[in-house]
This record gives C-alpha cells, sequence and structure tokens, in this order.
C-alpha cells in the first residue's frame, strides 16, 4: 500500500513536471528566436551557436521602445492614481448613505460594467476626434479610467460596507471633521488591502492594453508598448528574429514584478475576478 | 488591522450621550460627481450614441449621416459574414471557457495534492495572465508560424509535411481557441485551487467511512461544492472569450478573409478599413446583447446549482 501511493506520488509529479515544461515552450521558442541572426536556419528548438545580442538594441532602437516605456509607464501610473481616487471617494457615499439618489447611481454604475467597451467604439472615436484629443496621454487615461471606475467602485464600495465600522466615522465627525477629512484621515488608511487589488489589477491591464491605444495612440511620440510592438511586427515579418527580441523586452518588466511579488498579484487579481 | 478598528471604535459604543452632528447634503453627491461624468462621457454617452448611429448610413467621418431606420439591421441579419463572424465569437466564448475550466480544474486538482514543483508548476501556469493578449499572440506566432515557425521545425524534423495553420480557416479559430485557453486557464486554476482547498476534510473522511469511491466523491461532493467558483470561471471567461480581440490581431489579423474573425475584430476592420460606421455600430449592438444574454444566462444557470454549506 505504501509502496503504490510512493509511485502515485511520483506519477503525479512527473504530471506536474510535464505540464511546466509545455506551458515553457512558447517563452522558450521566444528566446531561442531572439538571440538569432536572421540568416541563421538552425532549429527552433536548439540554442544558437553564436548568440546575436545585437538583436536587442537593433529591435529597442527601430521600434523605439525607449519611448514606448516612457508612454505606457505614465498613462498606467495617472490612471491607477486616479482610480484609487475618484473610485474610493465615489464608492464612500454610494456604501455609506442609502438614499434613493445613491441607489440609482450604484445600480448605474454596476450596470455600465456589462457594457463592452468596444461596442461604444465608433461614437467615440468620433467624440474623440472632435473635442482635439487624438494622440494624447490625457485621452488614453481617461478612456482606461473610464473603463476600471465601474470595478473600482464595486470593490470599494464592497468592502467599506463590510469592514469599515461606522462609529469610526461618527467618532471623527463629533470632533468636527469635515466629510473630507473624515474620509481621508479615517477611511482611506483602512481600505490598503482592497487599493492593493485595485493597482495592480489597473496596473496589469493598462499596461497590456491594446484595444483602447490602437485607436487613440496611433503616433510615434504618444504610442504605447503594445502598439509600438503591433507596428513593430508590421514591419518586420521576415524578420522574427528582431520581433522577439522586442517582445521578450517588453514583457519582461511586468514579469519581474510577478515574480517578486507573486502572492501580490495572484491575490489581487483574483480578487477583482471573484467579485467582478 | 482590526485590531485598530476595534481599539478606536471603543469608547465611542460607549458614550451614546453625545451623538454626531447630522449631515446636512445626505447623498453626499458631489463625492461621486467626477467618477460619474468620466463614466457617462466616455462609456455610457458613446454606448447611446453607438445605438443611435446604428440606424444611420453614416461612413465614419463625415459631417451628415442619413436616418435608414432597420435597413443595416436587414443587412447585417442578411450578411453571411454576420453570421461567420458570430459563430466564431461563440466559439471562442463558449469553446475557450469549455477548456479554461476542464484543464483549470485538471490542474488544481493536481496542485492540491502534495507534491514536489507544486508552486513552479503554479507559478509558471499562471505567468501568461499578466502578459499582455498581444504580446501573448506574438509569443505563440513563432511557434505557428509557416516559415520560420518551431512547430514546422518539429514536424520537418519527423520527416512530415509543414502546416500552414494559421493561414487554414479550418484550424486556425481553434488555434485561437488554444492560445487564449493557455493564456487565462492560469485564472480558472488558482480560482478551483482556493475552492478545493475552503472545502472540509470532514467530508471526505464520512464518505471514506461509508466506502465512497474517489469518483464518487468527487462528483457527490467536490463538484457540489466548488459550485461557486465555477459559477465565477464559467461567467467570466465567456466575458472574456466573447471580447476577444488583442490575440487575433497578433495571429491571424481576423484572416484569411473573415475566417477568424471576431465580433471586436470585425468591428474594426468595418470602421477603419471599410469606412461603415453605421454598419460596425450595428454590429455593436448585436455583440453587446450577445454578450449580456450569454452572460445573465450562464449567471442564472450556474447560480441555481449552487448549495449553501
Amino acid at each position: 500500500m505504501d509502496g503504490r501511493k510512493k509511485m502515485i506520488k511520483w506519477l503525479l509529479t512527473g504530471i506536474a513536471l510535464f505540464v511546466t515544461l509545455f506551458h515553457l515552450i512558447p517563452f522558450y521558442i521566444m528566446i531561442t528566436t531572439s538571440l538569432k541572426a536572421n540568416n541563421d536556419f538552425s532549429s527552433k528548438w536548439l540554442m544558437p551557436e553564436t548568440y546575436k545580442l545585437s538583436n536587442f538594441i537593433e529591435a529597442w532602437e527601430k521600434a523605439d521602445l525607449g519611448t514606448a516605456f516612457i508612454n505606457t509607464f505614465i498613462i498606467t501610473a495617472s490612471t491607477a492614481v486616479l482610480l484609487v481616487l475618484l473610485g474610493s471617494m465615489a464608492a464612500y457615499p454610494l456604501a455609506r448613505m442609502f438614499t434613493k439618489l445613491n441607489k440609482f447611481v450604484y445600480f448605474l454604475f454596476i450596470s455600465i460594467m456589462v457594457i463592452p467597451p468596444l461596442t461604444a467604439l465608433v461614437p467615440l472615436y468620433k467624440m474623440v476626434v472632435d473635442i482635439g484629443m487624438m494622440n494624447t496621454h490625457e485621452i488614453a487615461v481617461l478612456n482606461n479610467l473610464a473603463a476600471f471606475l465601474p470595478l473600482t467602485i464595486f470593490l470599494y464600495a464592497g468592502f467599506i460596507r463590510s469592514t469599515i465600522p461606522k462609529e469610526l466615522e461618527e467618532a471623527a465627525r463629533m470632533d468636527g471633521a469635515g466629510t473630507l477629512v473624515v474620509f481621508f484621515r479615517v477611511i482611506f488608511p483602512l481600505l490598503k488591502p482592497v487599493t492593493a487589488s485595485i493597482l495592480i489589477i489597473s496596473c496589469v491591464f493598462i499596461w497590456n492594453d491594446y484595444q483602447f491605444a490602437i485607436f487613440f495612440l496611433q503616433s510615434k511620440e504618444v504610442q504605447t508598448l503594445t502598439v509600438a510592438l503591433a507596428s513593430f511586427f508590421g514591419q518586420n515579418q521576415s524578420n522574427l528574429n528582431l520581433v522577439a527580441s522586442a517582445a521578450l523586452m517588453s514583457m519582461l518588466p511586468m514579469t519581474i514584478l510577478f515574480l517578486f511579488l507573486q502572492k501580490y498579484f495572484v491575490a489581487g487579481l483574483s480578487s477583482g475576478s471573484v467579485k467582478g | 488591522m482590526n485590531e485598530v478598528v476595534k481599539e478606536a471604535s471603543r469608547p465611542i459604543a460607549k458614550s451614546k450621550v453625545k451623538r454626531a452632528p447630522r449631515l446636512k447634503n445626505k447623498s453626499l453627491w458631489w463625492m461621486y460627481i467626477p467618477a460619474l461624468i468620466v463614466v457617462s462621457v466616455f462609456i455610457l454617452y458613446p454606448f447611446l450614441n453607438g445605438i443611435r448611429v446604428s440606424f444611420t448610413d453614416w461612413n465614419g467621418f463625415s459631417q451628415t449621416k442619413n436616418w435608414i431606420g432597420l435597413e443595416q439591421y436587414k443587412r447585417m441579419f442578411q450578411d453571411p459574414a454576420t453570421w461567420l463572424v458570430v459563430k466564431n465569437t461563440l466559439l471562442y466564448g463558449i469553446g475557450s471557457t469549455l477548456f479554461q475550466n476542464i484543464i483549470g480544474l485538471l490542474y488544481a486538482l493536481l496542485l492540491n495534492q502534495s507534491i514536489r514543483l507544486k508552486s513552479l508548476t503554479r507559478t509558471i501556469v499562471y505567468l501568461p495572465v499578466i502578459i499582455s493578449p498581444l504580446v501573448m499572440g506574438y509569443i505563440w506566432y513563432f511557434f505557428f508560424a509557416y516559415n520560420g515557425g518551431a512547430l514546422n521545425d518539429a514536424l520537418n524534423l519527423f520527416g512530415l509535411d509543414k502546416v500552414n495553420a494559421l493561414g487554414n480557416p479550418d484550424i486556425n479559430p481553434w488555434i485561437i481557441v488554444f492560445v487564449n485557453t493557455y493564456q487565462f486557464v492560469g485564472i480558472a486554476m488558482i480560482i478551483y485551487l482556493a475552492g478545493l482547498q475552503s472545502i472540509s476534510k470532514e467530508y471526505y473522511e464520512a464518505a471514506e467511512i461509508d466506502g465512497a469511491s474517489a469518483f464518487q466523491q468527487f462528483k457527490n461532493i467536490t463538484m457540489p461544492l466548488l459550485m461557486p467558483a465555477i459559477t465565477i470561471n464559467v461567467v467570466l471567461n465567456i466575458i472574456g472569450g466573447l471580447k476577444l480581440f488583442d490575440v487575433i490581431i497578433a495571429l491571424t489579423g481576423g484572416g484569411p478573409g473573415n475566417a477568424s474573425q471576431s465580433m471586436s475584430t470585425f468591428m474594426y476592420d468595418l470602421y477603419f478599413s471599410r469606412q461603415d460606421a453605421g454598419y460596425a455600430a450595428t454590429q455593436g449592438v448585436l455583440m453587446a446583447f450577445i454578450i449580456l444574454i450569454l452572460s445573465l444566462f450562464a449567471l442564472v444557470y450556474f447560480k441555481r446549482k449552487e448549495i449553501d454549506v
């Protein structure tokens, strides 16, 4: 019996090893491709005999990844800050004051979560052109902000309702503090766990966003990583090695962050999905 | 943190004599006005306006558009492309959901055992979740590409013919399902793993005493108690799959022809390549409708199967 159990355990470990290796295949292929010269026709499954590290420099310069990294960072960071600020503030009255108006507004935010953002694309695009906001960081920030506000409000409101005792606010108000002071001094610091989740969810999705970016950030100065990569792919279909180098560099920061903060990523991303 | 909360709230609970001054503005609506404006201007207004545009022949850039009633809807239902695209979208939505849940559950069952490599496997399976779907599409492109792809390299090694996987309309929608499943199976796995770990061991011990087989235990204990996790995963995966865009752009661009187009990429194509904004808006309305119906259906269906413990 004991021997059989041991065998099953080894079998399962073998399966886990197989699963791991299988999931690593595409990354491995990307790495071998990125390290080879364009005229190196050796098997993609083998590492190159001579490493062509200049691929990375060439891809970085040609795809203008430096600019793209900065743009992506600016857009992601500003959206995240605004999201936390506007989202938590909006959630507070919706979680606390159950007036008819607030109930309706909360329902409105929740219903908007169901609308696939792309279905509003046609009129949105026209509107953005008309107000002259094409190719600006601001429009990317506003679009992403709008897309993530309903989920953010939903998560904050749920947390405030279930974990923040009302007595806390009353005490502060008795001392004569105004609503904003009560909110930012007393409530907001207690929202840290949800804030962390919201920051992780929104940063991952906004950093990776392509659907909005491709429509509104077409000029080179404002393009994000995904847009830069897509146009680089279009120009270099005959040199996949360069594309692979660019793809590898573009996924590196998020991957490193994930490997170090894995626990928080998994918890944050699944708390968003579970409730969303 | 709970300690702090308790600490701070204790004295107030005792002194009920003094009451907090009542708020004048009971809705505190000014606090959600900024969020409401952003969401209204960038989602609600364009969405409602899109419904209006779907009744016009607008080309996307001219200042004039004609009201043509239900013409675009008639056109949509008679357009064979619509049905192909809806079929693909359903394949992406339902196909990915099926695979992600079955494989995700199998992975979770595997990693719920006490085996080596557990945390490594979990990390690697989950990793693609945080990578851009567009980049993930390109990464798999290096594998599937007809010229210079790793798949054909391997087939060549075994003396088999090259396959044009991404250019074959019979195969490429399935490759898109595969890549989407590969990328997001980690989410399903994690949710199932959490679900499995929350099931009390006592149920299994009791079943063991009653002589229930492993399969009976799975069917009568594990599955019913996993229903909440299944609901979440199914709804999540359906919505994600139906909205698929980036992976398709990276792998096939929707081609050949419209063969692998989803409703999202089709809309993009109609609007930007074919200057057919009115029709694109009509397709958008259909897409919103399909997503809404399917996710509501999934939610209600699986909710009814949940049991309370």
